[in-house]
């Protein structure tokens, strides 16, 4: 089942929550859609699944204009960021709810809604847990029931709002991992919300990155990492050192001195250089493009992390960057840099 | 994001951007934290000294006794002043036995329309953003600040004789004032507010989630309603049912202005009381009395009771 998002825009107030969100969603997909708090995702999620109405914009899903309907009848599986588990009732009853709201024409009889139910707390391995209340179990455990409840309904697309927020971060890796298998099972069309980055690039296909309301950038993991289209993809998708340079005429300053590096056709003024921890080659002295002295050093598994002074200008600039272990860096020596990948962005104002 | 253009000169000037998922883990105070807390706050400032508190708590149960206690075994002593055989016979008088019939009747009316408006006033206001919420809380909470005896005139103006509606009601035979349906009008108005002010707050602390859930589970409004909303308000409902009750009973200002005292017929229990008691029949003044006494130690247990289901009702939220 596909998804479709056309121009959708959402006001609270004077104030908009979504601009222009344009989104397509491949049959049997895993999107992730990652962004910082407040830029709008989980407001996405409830137009998609109709809890709430756009201010303008088209949502379809399957082809079917979705606003035509209310969310009782969209037949969208929603985990909420907060699970939302209905507290007085026991996990099992949570899980069948679905299937007991059904319009009587086609509700199953109670040994099948049973079945179904067993069925799928097999599926998401907690069906020991059938007859315990919401306030009975872990934060993992009532995600997964979240999940299974809101898989009960055969639904026909699946939204998850950062399932795995509210998780210590082993518990979020092991159902990170177990949820990637699962879709990988069940093959339903599926946005998955997370501001986590990491997670986003390890579940998804593909990766939707959102700021202040609007998409930034569309792609595959390796695409938002490696070709970040917009200066906050850069700064948001894995650590980046920002230098605020002056481009001119083809030639990139820093605090008035020109870098040995091309502009890469940025355009000119005020910009900003951004490069990756990792993207900074060290050299001898004299060799590179920057300058600077070594003022600390920690180890740390395959790579070593050096805070670099750098010289030039008035004040003292502090970078940090990582560094393979096979050069052996000191405090006080005084190195040279070179961005081996970089990009350059026209400073926001 | 904020960007400097021109050159960083101090180190802080310079963004390293880091990944949320490292800014996102804020630790929690530590238990070693929470502990150290625990000692340097002045606890003992809260406890006094031990003569203090003797002194305290004696005026408190001293207070207690001469104005609650000391009251309702005054009135099962007078009840029972004249033996038991009299005491029935107060409760079964022809007068006494419709005054308790309309009572219950009148409650029950009250109860029935306020449960109904309360949940609905109450979800409205819990559950919706809409213009004009706080003058709708406000208003919910008028019967509570206007004086009994207003409520009963503000119905006099309405349906008496004199009254907006008067002379239409007359034209077509129908009693409203001095008869059943104004003293019910009566009741439900100064009634209102429980039911409303005991659910408004435990819907707002709900919030919509679970509807919303259910919603996109595929049930119905009404599904969703006596499914998932009412079964987490129940307590809190039976609460509000139960003061409600308990007021609707017992109401004497308003149900007074509005009844006209006919015997037999439109005297409610509290009322009853009253003219017995001008008519120095205090046995069977005090024996209508010793039942609605007896009604407020049963919703003072049964109130107890619903505290602490409601109180064992937070369960500790998701996140
Ligand atoms: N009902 C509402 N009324 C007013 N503003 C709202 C409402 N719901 C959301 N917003 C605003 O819309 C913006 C987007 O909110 P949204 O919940 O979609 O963010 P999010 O990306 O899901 O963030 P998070 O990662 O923190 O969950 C926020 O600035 C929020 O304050
Ligand atoms: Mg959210």
């Amino acid at each position: 089942m596909t998804i479709e998002v056309k121009n959708i825009v959402k006001k609270f107030g004077a104030f908009a929550a979504l601009d222009n969100v344009d989104l397509k969603v491949g049959d049997g997909e895993l999107l992730a859609l990652l962004g910082p708090s407040g830029s709008g995702k989980t407001t996405l999620l409830r137009i998609i699944a109709g809890l709430d109405w756009p201010d303008a914009g088209e949502v379809s899903i399957g082809g079917e204009d979705a606003l035509a309907r209310g969310a009782s009848e969209r037949q969208v599986g929603f985990v909420f960021q907060h699970y939302a588990l209905f507290r007085h009732m026991t996990v099992f009853e949570n899980v069948a709810f679905g299937l007991r709201v059904q319009p009587r024409a086609i509700r199953k009889d109670e040994a099948t809604i049973r079945a179904r139910v067993k069925e799928l707390l097999d599926l998401v391995q907690l069906d020991w847990l059938a007859n315990r209340y919401p306030s009975q179990l872990s934060g993992g455990q009532r995600q997964r029931i979240a999940l299974a409840r809101a898989l009960a309904i055969e639904p026909r697309i699946l939204l998850l709002d950062e399932p795995f927020g509210a998780l210590d971060a082993k518990v979020r890796k092991e159902l990170r991992r177990w949820l990637r298998s699962l879709h990988s099972e069940i093959h339903v069309t599926s946005i998955f919300v997370t501001h986590d980055q990491e997670e986003a690039l390890e579940v998804a296909n593909r990766v939707v990155v959102m700021d202040k309301g609007r998409i930034e950038q569309i792609g595959t993991p390796g695409d938002v990492y490696d070709n970040p289209a917009t200066a906050f993809v850069h700064g948001f998708i894995g650590e980046s050192i920002v230098l605020p340079v002056d481009v001119s005429g083809g030639s990139v300053r820093l605090g008035g001195r020109p870098l040995n590096i091309a502009a890469n056709g940025a355009a000119s003024g005020a910009s900003n250089l951004f490069v990756r921890r990792h993207d900074m080659q060290i050299g001898p002295a004299g060799s590179g493009a920057l300058e600077g002295a070594v003022r600390h050093v920690r180890s740390f598994g395959p790579i070593q992390r050096a805070e670099v002074a750098l010289s030039g200008g008035e004040g003292k600039t502090v970078i940090e960057i990582d560094a393979p272990r096979d050069r052996e860096l000191r405090a006080g020596e005084t190195v040279s840099l070179q961005p081996r990948r970089y990009r350059i962005f026209a400073a926001q104002r | 994001m904020t960007m400097q253009s021109g050159l960083a000169t101090s180190p802080t000037q310079l963004r390293v951007y880091a990944p949320t998922a490292d800014l996102d883990v804020a630790s929690p105070p530590s238990r070693e934290q929470e502990r150290a807390r625990a000692i340097v706050s002045p606890r003992d400032s809260r406890t006094e000294p031990g003569p203090v508190r003797f002194v305290i708590i004696a005026l408190a149960l001293t207070f207690l006794t001469v104005f609650v206690v000391l009251p309702l075994v005054v009135v099962f002593a007078q009840a029972f002043s004249k033996g038991i055989s009299s005491y029935v016979a107060a409760l079964t008088e022809p007068e006494a036995l419709s005054a308790i019939r309309l009572t219950l009747l009148v409650a029950a009316i009250s109860v029935g329309l306020n449960l109904v408006f309360g949940v609905i006033a109450a979800w409205a206001i819990a559950k919706f953003d809409f213009r004009g919420k706080t003058f709708l809380i406000t208003l919910i909470d008028l019967p509570f600040s206007v004086s009994p005896v207003i409520s009963g005139l503000v119905f006099v103006l309405l349906f008496g004789a004199q009254g907006y509606f008067g002379p239409w009601l007359q034209a077509h035979n129908i009693h409203v004032l001095f008869a059943v349906p104004g003293i019910a009008l009566a009741t439900v108005f100064v009634t209102f507010p429980f039911v409303a002010r005991a659910l408004i707050p435990l819907m707002q602390e709900q919030g919509t989630q679970e509807e919303e859930a259910a919603i996109s589970l595929g049930a119905s409004g009404l599904q969703t309603f006596f499914r998932v909303t009412l079964p987490n308000i129940k307590w809190g409902l039976l609460y509000g049912v139960l003061l409600c009750n308990a007021r609707a009973m017992g109401e004497f200002g308003a149900v007074s202005v509005v009844s006209g005292h006919i015997r037999g017929e439109t005297n409610t229990m509290p009322l009853l009381v009253e003219i017995l008691y001008n008519e120095y029949q205090f046995v069977a003044s005090f024996a209508i009395a010793s039942l609605l006494a007896m009604l407020a130690l049963i919703t003072l247990v049964v109130k107890t009771v619903l505290e602490r289901r409601l109180d064992e009702g937070q369960i500790p939220s998701d996140d």
